[in-house]
Order: C-alpha cells, then structure tokens, then sequence
C-alpha cells in the first residue's frame, strides 16, 4: 500500500485535469465523453479517462456499474453510442476489435478446448505466417514467461483452472499487444490461487511494462494490484486515485462505503456549523464540513477509532457500549453503541492486545474517541454501495 | 462534446475481412431461405387463390372444396385417424418409455434399439407389411374376425408402426426428467405407489406427453405412405391432394389441400415450443435423478408388455423381409432373391436405388454443412441482429410445413417458366434441396443448442488475436460440434433414404428414389418388389447407423483427445 502512494498519479480523470496537453507524452489511452446506452438505459454516461503508458490501471465497482461495458467499447466489443478512444495517438472509436491493438483475458479463460496449450498461445502467430521454429520459440518463451514451461502439449482439460488462466494470459501476450484487457480474470478461482496468480501478474506487468486495464468487482485485488484504481457507480466514474488515495480519501460517500469497510453514521450540520449526531456534537476540520447540505453521512474506517491512551479531553471522545464482537483473528470487530447517537451503532476494530490489556468483553463500556483528522463527511444520507450490502448500516437504518 | 460526435460518427467502420464473411454469410443464408422456403410456401397460398389457368378466383376453390362431400369426408376420416393413432400411439409409448426410465425391466438398451428401428424404414414398408400379414391373402387375416386390413385399420396400425419411435423419444425425454426427492417425500408421508403416479410422474412428464400427442397426430395427418398402400377406399387428406395434383393435374385444389394440411401441422408446432419451453425451465439444477429400484411383480408385467410391442415392431420388419424372399406368396414358398432383381421388374431398376444413395449422400453433406453455417451465423455474427432472428424464424418455418405440402408448394415455383430458377425443376438438386428444407429446423436447433454451449468469447479472442472469426470456427468451432455434425450428417442421410412425402411431386423420371419405386411398384401390383426395395432402404440405413458408431468412435479417439480430462 505504501508503495503505490509513493508512486506518481499515473492517471487522472480527464474533467479533473486542467491541462492534458502538459502530460501527452506519457498518455497511451484516452477516453473521450464516451457514453453508451441500451434503449433507455445509461451504461456508461459521460466517461471521460487517460490512462499513461505503463500503468496497470482497475476499472472498480459493483455489478452493472459498467466496468465491463467500458473495457468492451476499449477493446471494440462493445461500440460506444457517443464519444471517442484514443490509443496510442490513433483514433480507434470506430475500429473494429480485429484493427485494435490489445490482448484479452477473461473470467472463463476462454481456451480453445480442442487445442493444445502451444496451439493455444500460439494461435494468433500461426495465422501470421511466422516460421514454425520461430512460433515454437515464442510460445516457449511465453510459457516460461508464467512459469508453465512443460505444459505446452497438454489440453486445456488437463489444467487447472490457475493454470489455464496463466495460457489464456500467456495467449493474451503472445502478439506484444500495446493494451492488456483483464475481464475480471481472478474472479473464478480458488482464493489461495487467486492470491498467488495476482503476485504474479503484477510481477509480469512490471517486467513487460505492458499498459493494463483490469476489470474487477474485489476491491482487495483492485488495492494489490492497481496503480490507479477507477471506482465506477452506474455509469460514472466517482473516483480516480492511487490504491492509497482511493482508500484514505474518498472523494463521495460510495467510494467510502465501497473500497474497505466503512462506518456510515447519519448526521446533521447545525447552524453554527457544527455537525451532530444525534444529540452528540462531533469536532471536525472546517475544510471537512460541505457548504450546503444539512442531512451529511460521518464516516471512519473501523481501524481508526482509538482507545489508547485517552486523555478526558481528547477531541470527540465518547462512551461506548460494546454490544457484540466478532473474532476475525488477528483481530476482533466490536459492534459499538453510543448513548446520544439515537440508535446509531458502528464497528470497530480491537487488536487482541486491547481486548486482554482492557478486559473487553460483549457488554463492556468503555471510552474511546474518533480523531478528526480520520473523520470524512458526505452530503446526503445514502449510504449503500451498489451491489456490496452494509449490515452495519443497515441495521442502524 | 458535439465536436467529438461528429468526427466520431462521421464515417462507417473500417471493412473487416471476418466481419465482411460473417455478414455475406448472414445474409445469403437469409435469401437461401427465403427462396428455398418463405417463397414456394407463399405461392401455396396464391395458387389456392388462383384457378388452374392462374386468373384470380378468389375463395372460390375453397368454396368448391367444402362443397364436395367426398373431400369433406376426408377431413373426417383423417381426423378419426389421427385421434386413434394418438390415443394408441402414446398409450403404448408411455407404457414402454416407463419400462425403459421407471423400471428394472431387463433387456432395456436391446428393446430401445429395437424401438427405433421403424425410423430406418419408409413408412410404406409397414403398410406392405401389414398386408402380407391381414390382406386378402395373409397370412394371420383370421386375427382380424372378418374385418377388411383395407382401410382405418390398416391405417392406424401402419401409421402406429411408423410415428412410435417418434413418439417413444419424446416419452423417454419426459420421464428421465423427475427428481427423486419428490418421491421420498411422497413415501416419507405414506402416499401410495398409485397416487405418487398420479401426482408426481403424470405431472411432471405432462408436458411430454401434450408435446407427444400433437406431434403424433400431425404426422399421421400428413402421412402420404400407409394410407396409399393400405387405405383402399378410405380417402384422407395426404391421399386427396396427392389425387388432385397426380391424378387430376388440378393445382389449385391442391394448394386448397395443402392449406388444409398446414393448418394442424402449424397448431401442433407451436404448441411443441411453448411446451418445450416450459419443459426446461421445469427441472432445477439441483434435482436429484430418479432411481428406480427392483420390483419383480412390476418388473415381470413391463418386461411382458414390452416383448408385445416389440414382437409386433420385429414382426412388421419381419414380414417384410420374408414377403421380399418368397418365391410367389402364397403359392410358392421357397426363398429366392427374385424380388431384388429390380431391372427385370421396374424400367428404373437398381437406379432408383443408386438414385436414393446420391440424394442422401447429397442432402447429408450440403444440408449439413448449410445449417451448421447458418446456425453458427444466428449465434455467433456480431451485430446485424435483425438478420440473425430472421435467420432463425425462417429456419424453424419447415418443421410446421408437412414434406407432401412442401413438395407441392416447389412443384408450385420450381415449375413455373418465369421462375429464373426453373431449370432446377425435375433435377437431383431439387430432390436434394427439398429434403434439406424438409428436415432443417430439427437439426438447425440442434446446432443452435450445442453453439451456444461454446464459449461466448471465443469469437473476442480470436480478433484480439488478429485471427478472422471463420478460421476459428473452423478451428474450433467445427471439431467441438464435430460428434453431432455427425449425427445431423446420418439423421439427413436416413431421411433422404426413407422420405416420399416431399419427393413424390418432384421426382423426374431418371431421378426416381427407392422410397418412390416402393410406392410405383406397390401401385402396379409388385408387392414383393415392393418390399424388397423397401427392405433395401432398410439395410442401407442399418449400415449407416453401424458405420456411424465404428467411424465415431474411431475419429473421435483419434480428433478428440482434448475431451479426456488427462489430456493425453
């Protein structure tokens, strides 16, 4: 996580960015107001994007909110009904897949079944008439390349699913495509596969340095792997950050909610501008507070509520009531209420060490404070994320 | 925003080698069947319309038609036929499809063979079969207590022989789908055996069964073969518009018969798909397969029921193989090959038969290579949506059209001197042509189904891969699909070899088929000849079958390693 804050935006939405021309040198794709619909139905509205050349770039979000129908229209699948793609400098809205230059890999793999691995990575080279020797070597090379040097006279039905996804990507690399397109390539396999082939995708990407788009709906595999991370929701494009941007300043309410795990507690701004919730006041940076709205949403990763070292006149310091908790192993997720917070209830976190050293049980009271510095307010009082339902929030609905 | 728009859209897309095939495929295989069936279907219509002269006439034939007593009865006749064979038909089908599914009956793969041998026959054969065995001379007519073979009796036993593995198949289909968690709960609450058949298995095979009985009742409506040779003086439809167009050369009355006919093919067709709809929808995936378990009572009584229908199934074959070997029946019984030397009987002879080879072969190989590519079309062309359905809804139009009203409809536009595609008239490629349409939309739905089942983003890969999208169908596509393209190749093959229906108006002398010289000779009086051409239909299409397994099994050990999951 650390890592990829250090690193530079490698992209930036284009309606952010007020001079594009200044970082042409370094854009390889360029997403221009491209919209598309179905009848009446928006699936992408108004998504405007450059991706720089070299990045590995998440498309984020829950089911519908049109990742996928975004990485289509790149690859030409999917013809856009307004706007324009730009790759490499060449204007490719209107090209069809077979003229665009990119390799894809999707969530079935998509193996041609009755082909061998060789044959399979080597698919497209053989229609280009290269020498059987050369073709030969180029697979070798590819199959090395995701460390499945001696499967290549295997069928498809004799792999794994890992390992018939390291062909589909080995496949995908074989003609040295500009723009590597992932459909949510992880999201069929085991978890502890999908772990290790994640690793190792991203140690692939850096070494060929080849640009990537990848579409995923798990948000912990958008975090490992991404330099740039797009949060998407129904059609739009809510963010666009480092993982690390992504996670600890989320620029809307759904962003919050969706990347991590997030405490949403209705509030209300009063006059003064100060913001309550319930009767309890809470102190935040002014900068914090939005200008207009009155109904606001306060939120706080469950890790960042402290309960050491307290001082009686820490900032936002309360008494909580711990209602249940749930041992997650390296650490425990209490449920918490607040006298004054009118039903409002919230998570957090407890390392093992706080629940010996406190003596923390279900039922416990104990003081604990919500720094200001790791407090985010939102306006409006929406507080589910697409697809990824909130217990938490919804219990205290 | 506007700026973009404009440059955006303001030419066509760059041309596409695939692309550019898929859509030529699209659409030629949208005209190929507008000519080949939308069109001589439509001139049905018109000539019904039309006198024999072609002056507009209106309902006049129509009118001319319902006034005739005798063609009235027919509507009648062919009804009572067909009720009786569906009530017959489906009894005994339903009893032996629960043999087959619902019991531990011994010998159940030796009696599903031997159900579906009449499918290698041509529906005449039963007819013959029948009369050898209660004609005036038959030899067990003392079964029949005096009543004529000549006539409904015949009929509904011939039709019952000819449409029961038809019926059987769709029977076997219904009952193999019940999920055997009803029935324990059904005996976890003390239910008895009788009202668990009548609240569990009758239910769920319903739908089988009306699809059953609808496809029965149009077949035998439109079946042409039994009721020539068996029906004596009982005049039906099949019979009536064969007499109007062969016998009388009146076309408009035809066309009138023929619409008629469409009628009850075309209600029995749809109700086949919204049935069939239902049906898949009807088991979830997570049903547990029924079981039978052993019961010797039941057992015994199915296995006894079972060996009656067969015998009767084995008996028809039987017949008529013993009647082609007979010297002269009844006088004459010593066994000879006299019958098959058909050149000193028939002016065609053994052309006939070589005929029949050449058309099945023919129908086999382009009808099977046309559907593939114009299911792979439907399923798997981008873009171009509205062609792809027209496609598909012109594809399923021949499984409502009976083979006799198809052939009536190509006489109809095939012979027609404006026509610039007369010159088919009277050729093998009509012949060929005829039997594709007849048959395309079982096997049209079949490729459909197993395309479907290939991964949807092969044809996305293969553009990634700068590969045209026809070099990975036939790559890929082809050696996937390759068991059943060899299936649709034997099921047009067979068909070719036993089908009259269709043929019978569009046969020129020196295209004669076997299945129409059975017909002629049986016409003339050459019963034994008759059967024996007949028999010959019957032992090609068993070497077909047995050359399909060998070859099968053979070409796809040696194609299809890739569908063994060690892979090697």
């Amino acid at each position: 996580m650390n890592m990829a804050a250090k690193r530079p935006a490698l992209a930036q939405s284009a309606r952010l960015s007020p001079e594009p021309e200044a970082a042409e040198s370094d854009v390889f794709l360029e997403i221009r107001d491209v919209c598309k619909r179905f009848g009446d139905f928006s699936a992408l509205a108004d998504i405007s994007l450059t991706i720089e050349r070299g990045s590995f770039v998440c498309f984020l979000g829950p089911s519908g909110c049109g990742k996928t129908t975004l990485l289509r229209s790149i690859a030409g699948l999917e013809r856009q009904s307004s706007g324009r793609i730009v790759q490499d400098g060449r204007d490719i809205s209107n090209l069809p897949p077979s003229q665009r230059d990119f390799g894809i890999v999707f969530q079935s793999y998509s193996l041609f079944p009755n082909l061998t691995v060789n044959a399979n990575v080597g698919y497209g080279l053989v229609n280009q008439g290269l020498p059987k020797a050369e073709i030969a070597k180029r697979v070798q090379e590819l199959l090395e390349l995701v460390h499945l040097p001696t499967s290549g006279r295997k069928y498809p039905a004799a792999l794994s699913g890992g390992e018939q996804q390291r062909v589909a990507l080995a496949r995908a690399l074989a003609m040295q495509p500009g723009l590597l397109l992932l459909d949510e390539p992880l999201s069929a396999l085991d978890a502890k596969v999908r772990v290790d082939l994640r690793h190792e995708m991203k140690d692939l990407q850096r070494r060929l340095g080849v640009t990537t788009v990848m579409v995923t709906h798990d948000q912990e595999e958008a975090l490992a792997l991404a330099d740039i991370v797009v949060v998407m929701s129904k059609g739009k494009i809510e963010q666009v950050g480092t993982p690390m941007e992504v996670y600890s300043r989320p620029q809307s309410a759904f962003v919050a909610d969706f990347v991590g795990h997030m405490n949403l507690l209705r509030g209300r701004i009063g006059a003064d501008g100060s913001v309550r919730i319930g009767e309890q006041a809470l102190s935040l940076d002014t900068a914090q507070v939005p200008d207009r709205a009155s109904e606001v949403l306060v939120s706080f990763r469950p890790e960042d509520v402290v309960f050491r070292g307290l001082e009686e006149t820490a900032e936002n310091r309360f008494l909580g009531y711990v209602e249940s908790i749930d041992f997650l192993g390296s650490f425990s997720r209490a449920r918490v209420r607040v006298d004054g917070f009118e039903g409002e209830a919230f998570d957090a976190d407890l390392s093992a060490n706080i629940l010996r050293d406190f003596g923390i049980s279900e039922g416990s009271t104990l003081p604990f404070s919500l720094p200001r510095d790791r407090l985010c307010v939102y306006p409006g009082d929406e507080r589910t994320a697409g697809g990824r339902a909130q217990p938490a929030a919804e219990a205290g609905a | 925003m506007s700026a973009a728009d404009s440059t955006a859209f303001a030419g066509r897309a760059p041309i596409d080698g695939g692309r550019l095939v898929s859509t030529l495929g699209l659409l030629a295989g949208v005209g190929l069947l507008i000519v080949f069936v939308a069109a001589p279907l439509a001139t049905i219509f018109i000539k019904s319309l039309q006198d024999d002269f072609g002056a507009y006439v209106g309902l006049a034939n129509f009118a001319k038609y319902f006034s005739s007593a005798g063609l009235i009865q027919s509507i009648f006749n062919s009804v009572e036929i067909a009720l009786v064979v569906t009530v017959l038909a489906c009894l005994l089908a339903f009893g032996y499809a629960y043999a087959l599914t619902r019991t531990c009956m011994p010998g159940r793969g030796l009696f599903r063979a031997i159900a579906m041998i009449p499918i290698l026959a041509p529906s005449l054969l039963s007819a013959i079969a029948l009369i050898y065995l209660f004609g005036n001379q038959g030899m067990i007519k003392g079964l029949l207590f005096g009543n004529s073979i000549y006539g409904p009796i015949g009929i509904v036993l011939g039709i019952t022989f000819y449409v029961f593995p038809h019926v059987l198949m769709i029977m076997v289909t219904a009952l193999s789908t019940a999920d055997a968690r009803l029935y324990e709960a059904a005996e976890a609450m003390g239910t008895s055996r009788w009202r668990a058949f009548w609240t569990i298995t009758i239910p769920g095979a319903r739908y089988g069964l009306i699809s059953a009985g609808f496809v029965v009742f149009t077949l035998t409506i439109t079946d042409f073969g039994v009721p020539k040779v068996i029906g004596g003086n009982f005049n039906v439809l099949a019979t009536d518009i064969y007499k109007q167009v062969v016998g009388q050369q009146s076309f408009s009355m035809g066309a009138v018969v023929g619409l008629i006919l469409l009628f009850p093919a075309i209600i029995s067709f749809s109700v086949d798909r919204i049935v069939r709809r239902k049906q898949v929808a009807q088991l979830s995936a997570r049903a547990v397969p029924y079981v039978p378990v052993p019961n010797k009572t039941r057992d015994r009584a199915f296995l006894a029921f079972c060996s009656l229908v067969a015998v009767f199934l084995i008996g028809i074959i039987g017949t008529a193989v013993f009647a082609s070997l007979v010297t002269y029946w009844p006088y004459n019984l010593t066994l000879s090959l006299v019958h098959y030397d058909f050149n000193a009987i028939d002016p065609n002879g053994w052309a006939s038969f070589t005929n029949s080879l050449e058309m099945a072969a023919w129908t086999a190989v382009i009808g099977t290579s046309v559907i593939f590519l114009g299911a792979y079309f439907v399923e798997k062309s981008d873009g171009l949506p509205f062609a792809r359905g027209l496609l598909h809804m012109l594809a399923m139009i021949p499984m409502a059209v009976p083979g006799l009203v198809l052939g009536l409809a190509y006489v109809f536009f095939f012979s027609n001197p404006l026509n610039p595609l007369s010159g088919f008239y009277g050729t093998m490629a009509i012949l060929v042509l005829s039997t594709v349409v007849h048959f395309y939309t079982v096997s049209h739905l079949s490729f459909v189904t197993a395309l479907k089942q290939v991964d949807r983003e092969f044809e996305a890969v293969s553009a990634s891969l700068k590969v045209p999208a026809y070099k990975t169908m036939w790559r890929v596509h082809v050696p996937i699909c390759l068991p059943l393209i060899i299936d649709v190749a034997i099921y047009l093959f067979l068909n070719a070899m036993t089908t009259v229906s269709a043929a019978v108006f569009l046969y020129a002398p020196d295209t004669k088929l076997a299945s129409i010289a059975v017909l002629n000779m049986d016409d003339v009086g050459d019963q034994a000849p008759a059967a024996a051409m007949a028999i010959m239909i019957v032992l090609t299409s068993v070497c077909v079958k047995l050359v399909q397994v060998v070859a099968t099994g053979s070409l796809l050990r040696r194609t299809s390693v890739w569908r063994r999951r060690d892979g090697h």
